[in-house]
């Protein structure tokens, strides 16, 4: 017969306990799941709020919200369309800036200085501009970056009112550098170098391989990358609505004043004084979710293609 | 000595302060297959590297000492023309993912920005591949990406590659290491042909191989090299204990 020879086990009585015991094991995946699961239903209903709440304002504008040029809580008159504008235009600027710096830093800390205290500092340095509370970067804006840019308008002849969508795309290229150079440190790490190796064993110089190889091989992965710190600049509030000037009007240049979605929800809530006002502000919101979860998932499915091959 | 192509004058190569590959004095003939076999760690890839300058590319190594190609010190030329100049195939078969069959023959042009003619790009690719002995096997689909071939059909590819480029000699890191025994003997089978028109130098950790394929073997331990000599004389008459033992399996 089949028993059990250490004394120590024998003396255990948590072994004839075995169906408790079994208890606790399926309570305690039961609490995992349980509190994975609550996460997904706050999102969601985040979500069931925003479309509740912003129902009175589709229902009086309909999808002409979008496109609506006047943005007039005064005469009750609400379009979106200057804030949409006002968000993807800060954010592809911002995102055009950006992108050269984070393939430099990439390739360089990647491929050119991958180990070692400088690209240790470097990398942590960079990492933690992403962790700099935005609000700094507000005023640093406000001090450093304005009057730059005033000069800058002077220059071309502007008014030189220094906020605007410029100087909002600036601060947003800086905050959002690191998203797309950290995954790219990575990527270009993870080039295997029997694949580099293969291009210098042809006479390839270090530019060509970099040129050849290893972007080729990381290139949907680096897009990836540029798509999650899109994703990040579409967000971002406050740093935003300290240097675009707030202003209602469709951006007509990079130097003329505007507003994005999230500033003008972060400016006007504590404004909104009645129903559609507020519906409409929170519909704004809705929007500026829709946008972003799609620039996500957009990224993310990116991701999960690349690291599979 | 005209008859020969490479020779290794006092040459050693160092990982930061590790000695690998101690005094080495070598000489290699033209059309001849080169056997380098010895135990892991003897230093016989880092000389293997040490020939086309691959060695370098890892930080901290360096070497000291003369590695002539017909006569001229590979140390005292540019790198990059060392390299191209001379044909390498890796242990794990690399072809480039993102390529064709057709683009990674070419590969050596495109990398260097060589512009080659489209007629002269395609018999560059059918004789390479003729010579690769992958030809028949690809030849319908030579715009597919290389990475749909089997292992062995990779390795042949690499090896075409190297041969576009038009290289007396050839370098070979343990090129089947990483094959199934089918894949090996295609592979080694190709080694016979390209003899005629190739130097080749392979480097092996299997002695049955070195037996099969090479004119002559170089026995390499611990960095040095032991014995240098016909393949045959080598393995029924070695005249080193170290070889003796090496062959008769008493270390490996």
């Amino acid at each position: 017969m089949f028993c059990i020879r250490n004394p120590k086990f024998v003396e255990n009585k948590r072994l004839q306990l075995s169906n408790s015991q079994l208890k606790w094991e399926v309570l305690f995946k039961r609490i995992l799941i349980a509190m994975s699961i609550l996460l997904v239903l706050i999102i969601l209903g985040v979500l069931t709020t925003l479309i509740i709440e912003s129902m009175p304002s589709i229902k009086a504008l309909g999808v002409g919200y979008l496109w609506g040029k006047v943005w007039d809580p005064v005469q009750n008159i609400y379009g979106a369309y200057p804030f949409l504008i006002g968000t993807l235009l800060t954010s592809f600027i911002a995102l055009i800036i950006s992108v050269p710096f984070s393939y430099a830093i990439a390739i360089y800390l990647g491929e050119y200085n991958p180990k070692g205290w400088l690209s240790d500092l470097l990398k942590n340095t960079i990492e933690l501009i992403a962790a700099v509370p935005s609000i700094i970067y507000g005023f640093w804006g406000l001090f450093v970056l304005i009057p730059l840019v005033r000069e800058l308008e002077i220059k071309f002849h502007v008014l030189p009112y220094g906020y605007g969508i410029l100087t909002a795309s600036l601060i947003l290229a800086i905050m959002i550098i690191p998203y797309g150079a950290s995954l790219g440190i990575s990527l270009i790490r993870m080039v295997p170098s029997p694949l580099k190796e293969g291009a210098y064993a042809l006479g390839a110089t270090r530019f060509e391989v970099i040129r050849s190889v290893i972007m080729p091989y990381t290139r949907s992965g680096l897009f990836a990358g540029v798509l999650l710190s899109l994703g990040r600049a579409l967000g971002e509030t406050m740093a935003v609505t300290m240097l675009i000037g707030n202003t209602t009007t469709i951006p007509t240049s990079i130097f003329a004043t505007g507003n994005t979605m999230a500033s003008v929800i972060a400016n006007e809530f504590t404004e909104a004084d009645h129903t559609e006002y507020l519906s409409a502000l929170i519909e704004l919101g809705l929007v500026l979710f829709f946008v972003t979860v799609v620039i996500n998932l957009i990224g993310k499915r990116i991701i999960t293609r690349f690291t599979n091959n | 000595m005209e008859n020969t192509i490479v020779k290794a004058e006092n040459y050693n190569s160092y990982f930061g302060d590790n000695h690998v590959v101690k005094d080495v004095n070598i000489s290699i003939n033209k059309h001849e297959v080169i056997a380098v076999m010895g135990p892991s760690g003897c230093g016989k890839t880092t000389f293997l590297r040490g020939i086309n300058r691959m060695h370098e590319l890892i930080p901290g190594a360096t070497s000291t000492g003369k590695i002539l190609l017909d006569g001229e010190n590979v140390y005292d030329m540019n790198a990059i023309y060392v390299r191209a100049k001379i044909g390498m195939v890796f242990q794990r078969p690399n072809p480039f993912p993102n390529l064709s069959i057709y683009e990674n023959v070419v590969a050596g042009y495109l990398l260097n920005g060589i512009k080659v003619s489209k007629a002269d790009k395609d018999v560059i690719v059918e004789k390479s591949l003729t010579s690769a002995a992958l030809w028949k096997e690809v030849k319908d689909s030579l715009h597919k990406k290389g990475t749909f071939l089997s292992g062995g059909q990779q390795q042949r590819l690499c090896i075409a590659r190297a041969i576009a480029m038009q290289p007396e000699l050839i370098l070979f890191d343990e090129p089947t290491s990483a094959l199934d025994p089918i894949s090996t003997s295609s592979v080694e089978a190709l080694f016979h042909e390209l003899k005629a028109n190739y130097t080749l130098i392979i480097v092996t950790h299997n002695m049955q191989q070195a037996a099969r394929v090479s004119d002559r073997t170089a026995f390499f331990y611990m960095g040095e090299l032991v014995e240098f000599d016909d393949t045959k004389q080598m393995f029924t008459n070695p005249s080193d204990q170290r070889t003796q033992n090496y062959i008769t399996g008493r270390f490996s």
